[in-house]
C-alpha cells in the first residue's frame, strides 16, 4: 500500500510541477501542499486528471496552528485541509493550504465538489476562515447571533457567555461566564523516544 | 376565491419525524417544497474542541456520544487513527472481536433506522419488532462492556477485555412483571457464553428479517411512499460526498470493508448490496440486505473466536494498560498504569486520517498531533453531515410528506451531524 502511495506522490509531483509547494508522505498517506492562489487549479486537476480522479471531497477541516509546539510549525496561522477520495482508483489524497492573517481567505471549491458547501460553512463558523466565492457562507453549527469562532485556539473552552432563564424579565438572557477556565490535563511533550524503544523490541 | 401563495414553513426542531433536533425552513408552493434550508447545530457540543483539552483515552467515550445508535463503530475510527499514528499492531483476536461488534453495531443501527423510518411513513409495528431484536444486541454490549449504549469498549491497541464466559441471566424468581415461565424463556439462550448467545441470535435473526420484509417490502403503501422518492444519480451522489448505503443505493459499488479493508475484513466472506434506481426504496433494500450480510460476518467471527483464544490488547504498555493482577504486584506496571491514566500517552508529531465503514457511511477521524499527550486538532468526518447537506437537492419538487420519508432514508442522527 505504501508503495502505491510513493508512486502516487511521484505522479503528483511531476504532474503538478510549479503549481504546488510540496508533496509530503507519512503514515501511508500523501499530502499536497498548495498556496491558496493555486488551489482551484490543483483541485480541478486532481478531480479531472485520469491519474488521480478524485470524484469525492470527503472532508474539509480547518486548523489553527497558533499554539502548535511541534517542529513542523508553519508560519501561517490557519490551514485548510481537504481530504479527497477517488472511488474509481481507490486512493486518498490530502490537500493542505495555508492562510495567513486574522481574516484568512481561501478560494471556495464548491464549484468543483458540491459537498464543500457545508464543510466550508463549518470551517468558516469554527475558525473564521473566509471562502471566497462560496454561494452561502453563513454560520452552521453555532447558535443564531453567536459571536466569535469557537475552534480558534484563543477561544476558551468555557466560551464567553452563558445562558439562563431570568424570572424577572421572563425570558432567557445571556451573561458573561461565571466559571474560570482551568486546565485539568497539562499538556506534556515527551522527547525520550519511547516509541523508538518499542520498535526495537518489535524487531527482536 | 383566495389566491394560493408561496409560504415558508418551519419544521422542527421539536418534531417526532425530525429524528432529534433538525430545524427545517421549507419554502413551499402549495404542498410542494421549492427549497429546504436545514438549520443544524442544536446538538453541537464541540466534541472536537473538548478532545483538544483531554488526553487521548479520555476523549474515547465522547466517540460513543457522536452517533449514539452505532457507538462502537465511532470508537473504532478513533482507535484506528491512534493506532496508525502510534504504529501499534492489534492482536488478531481483538481484530475479530472488533469486526464482530462492528457488525452487531451495524445491525443495531439498521434496526433503529428501519423502525424509525417505518414509523415516520406510518407503520407502527416494525418499530416494536425492531426493538425486540435491538434488545438482544444491547445485552451483548452490556455483557462485554457493562454499558448498553455508551460502551467505551474499543481501546487503542485492542479491546478493553476478552469476551465473557458467562452470559448474564435474568432473575429466576417471578416478579411483578414477568412470571417464572417468562424468565425461563428469556434465560434459555443465555445458558452458555456470550458467543453462544450471539450464535443463537444469528440463527434466529434471518427469520426476523424475513418478518420485517413481509411487513414492508411488497407492502403497497410502503412502496407508494418510497419508490421514486429522493432519487440521487450516481454522479450527484459522488459530488455531494455521499458514502455508505446512500452511495450504494445509487448503484456505486463502494464499501471500505471491501475496497480498503481494515482489521480482518479481507479474510471474511460477504457481499455488498448495490441499488439500481437510487431512490428511497433501493436504499431500504440495500440496508436490509446489509443486515443479512452482517449476520453472515458475525457467524464467521463467532466461529473463529471459538477456536482461537489469545490476547485482546497489544502488549506495549506505553500505550495500553497493564493487567490488573500484574499492576498489583509489579512496580513498573504500577507506574505505567498511573502515568497512563493521569498523563496519558504522547503521540508522535504528525497527522493521520482513519476511516471505517460506519453503518451510515464513511466515518473518519483526522488527527493532528504536535507530539503532546492531547490531540492538537481532531476532526470528525461524520457521514450524516454530508448527507444532510444534500437534503435540499433531494427534496426539491417533492411533497411535504416526502420530506419526512427523505429524512428517514438518509438515516440522520444528530449526535454525529452536530458533533
Amino acid at each position: 500500500m505504501s508503495d502505491y502511495y510513493a508512486q502516487l506522490a511521484e505522479k503528483l509531483q511531476s504532474t503538478l510541477q510549479g503549481k504546488i509547494v510540496n508533496v509530503e508522505q507519512g503514515n501511508g498517506e500523501v499530502t499536497v501542499i498548495v498556496t491558496p492562489e493555486n488551489l482551484i487549479d490543483v483541485s480541478t486537476i486532481l478531480r479531472d486528471d485520469e491519474k488521480f480522479r478524485c470524484e469525492q471531497l470527503i472532508d474539509v477541516c480547518g486548523v489553527d496552528y497558533s499554539e502548535y509546539q511541534g517542529s513542523m510549525r508553519p508560519d501561517e496561522r490557519f490551514a485548510v485541509v481537504y481530504h479527497l477520495l477517488s472511488v474509481g482508483l481507490n486512493h486518498r489524497i490530502r490537500v493542505r493550504t495555508f492562510a495567513a492573517g486574522e481574516m484568512p481567505m481561501v478560494p471556495s471549491v464548491v464549484d468543483i465538489w458540491s459537498s464543500a458547501n457545508w464543510f466550508e460553512r463549518e470551517a468558516f463558523d469554527m475558525f473564521g476562515i473566509v471562502f471566497d466565492g462560496h454561494p452561502d457562507l453563513r454560520r452552521i453549527l453555532t447558535d443564531y447571533g453567536f459571536i466569535g469562532h469557537p475552534f480558534r485556539k484563543d477561544f476558551p473552552i468555557s466560551g464567553h457567555v452563558e445562558m439562563r432563564y431570568d424570572e424577572e424579565k421572563r425570558r432567557v438572557i445571556y451573561e458573561p461566564v461565571s466559571i474560570d477556565p482551568r486546565d485539568q490535563i497539562p499538556k506534556v511533550i515527551r522527547d525520550d523516544h519511547r516509541y523508538m524503544v518499542a520498535e526495537v523490541e518489535k524487531v527482536k | 376565491m383566495s389566491e394560493i401563495r408561496n409560504y415558508t414553513l418551519n419544521f422542527g426542531p421539536q418534531h417526532p419525524a425530525a429524528h432529534g433536533v433538525l430545524r427545517l425552513i421549507l419554502e413551499m408552493d402549495g404542498e410542494v417544497v421549492e427549497r429546504a434550508d436545514p438549520h443544524v447545530g442544536l446538538l453541537h457540543r464541540g466534541t472536537e474542541k473538548l478532545a483538544e483539552t483531554k488526553h487521548y483515552l479520555q476523549s474515547l467515550p465522547y466517540m460513543d456520544r457522536l452517533d449514539y445508535v452505532s457507538m462502537m463503530s465511532n470508537e473504532h475510527a478513533f482507535c484506528m487513527a491512534l493506532e496508525k499514528m502510534l504504529d501499534i499492531e492489534v492482536p488478531e483476536r481483538a481484530q475479530y472481536i472488533r469486526v464482530m461488534f462492528d457488525e452487531i453495531t451495524r445491525i443495531l443501527n439498521h434496526l433503529m433506522w428501519l423502525g424509525a423510518h417505518a414509523l415516520d411513513v406510518g407503520a407502527m409495528a416494525v418499530f416494536l419488532y425492531a426493538f425486540r431484536d435491538r434488545e438482544d444486541l444491547m445485552d451483548c454490549y452490556e455483557a462485554v462492556s457493562g454499558a448498553r449504549l455508551h460502551a467505551a469498549y474499543y481501546r487503542p491497541g485492542g479491546v478493553y477485555r476478552d469476551l465473557p464466559e458467562q452470559m448474564p441471566k435474568f432473575a429466576t424468581e417471578a416478579s411483578k412483571y414477568h412470571s417464572e415461565k417468562e424468565f425461563e424463556a428469556l434465560n434459555e439462550p443465555r445458558q452458555g457464553s456470550l458467543l453462544d448467545f450471539i450464535e443463537d441470535f444469528t440463527e434466529r435473526f434471518p427469520t426476523n428479517i424475513d418478518e420485517f420484509e413481509t411487513l414492508l417490502t411488497n407492502n403497497r403503501i410502503w412502496k407508494q411512499r418510497l419508490v421514486g422518492i429522493g432519487v440521487v444519480s450516481p454522479e450527484r451522489a459522488l459530488q455531494t460526498g455521499m458514502t455508505g448505503p446512500m452511495l450504494r443505493g445509487s448503484g456505486i459499488e463502494w464499501d471500505l470493508r471491501k475496497k480498503q479493508p481494515y482489521e480482518v475484513y479481507d479474510k471474511l466472506d460477504f457481499d455488498i448490496p448495490v441499488g439500481t434506481e437510487g431512490d428511497s426504496y433501493d436504499r431500504y433494500l440495500v440496508r436490509v440486505e446489509e443486515m443479512r450480510q452482517s449476520n453472515r460476518i458475525i457467524k464467521q467471527c463467532v466461529q473463529w473466536l471459538r477456536e482461537n483464544p489469545g490476547p485482546v490488547m497489544a502488549e506495549n504498555h506505553k500505550v495500553t494498560p497493564p493487567k490488573r493482577t500484574e499492576m498489583k504486584e509489579g512496580m513498573e506496571q504500577l507506574i505505567h498504569h498511573f502515568k497512563l491514566f493521569s498523563e496519558g500517552f504522547t503521540v508522535p508529531e504528525g497527522e493521520a486520517y482513519a476511516a471505517v465503514e460506519h453503518p451510515k457511511g464513511e466515518f473518519g477521524i483526522y488527527m493532528v498531533s504536535d507530539g503532546a499527550n492531547k490531540p492538537y486538532r481532531m476532526k470528525i468526518r461524520a457521514p450524516g453531515f454530508a448527507h444532510l447537506s444534500a437534503f435540499d437537492e433531494m427534496v426539491r419538487g417533492h411533497m411535504l410528506a416526502d420530506v419526512v420519508a427523505i429524512i428517514g432514508t438518509q438515516d440522520i442522527v444528530f449526535g454525529e451531524v452536530d458533533r
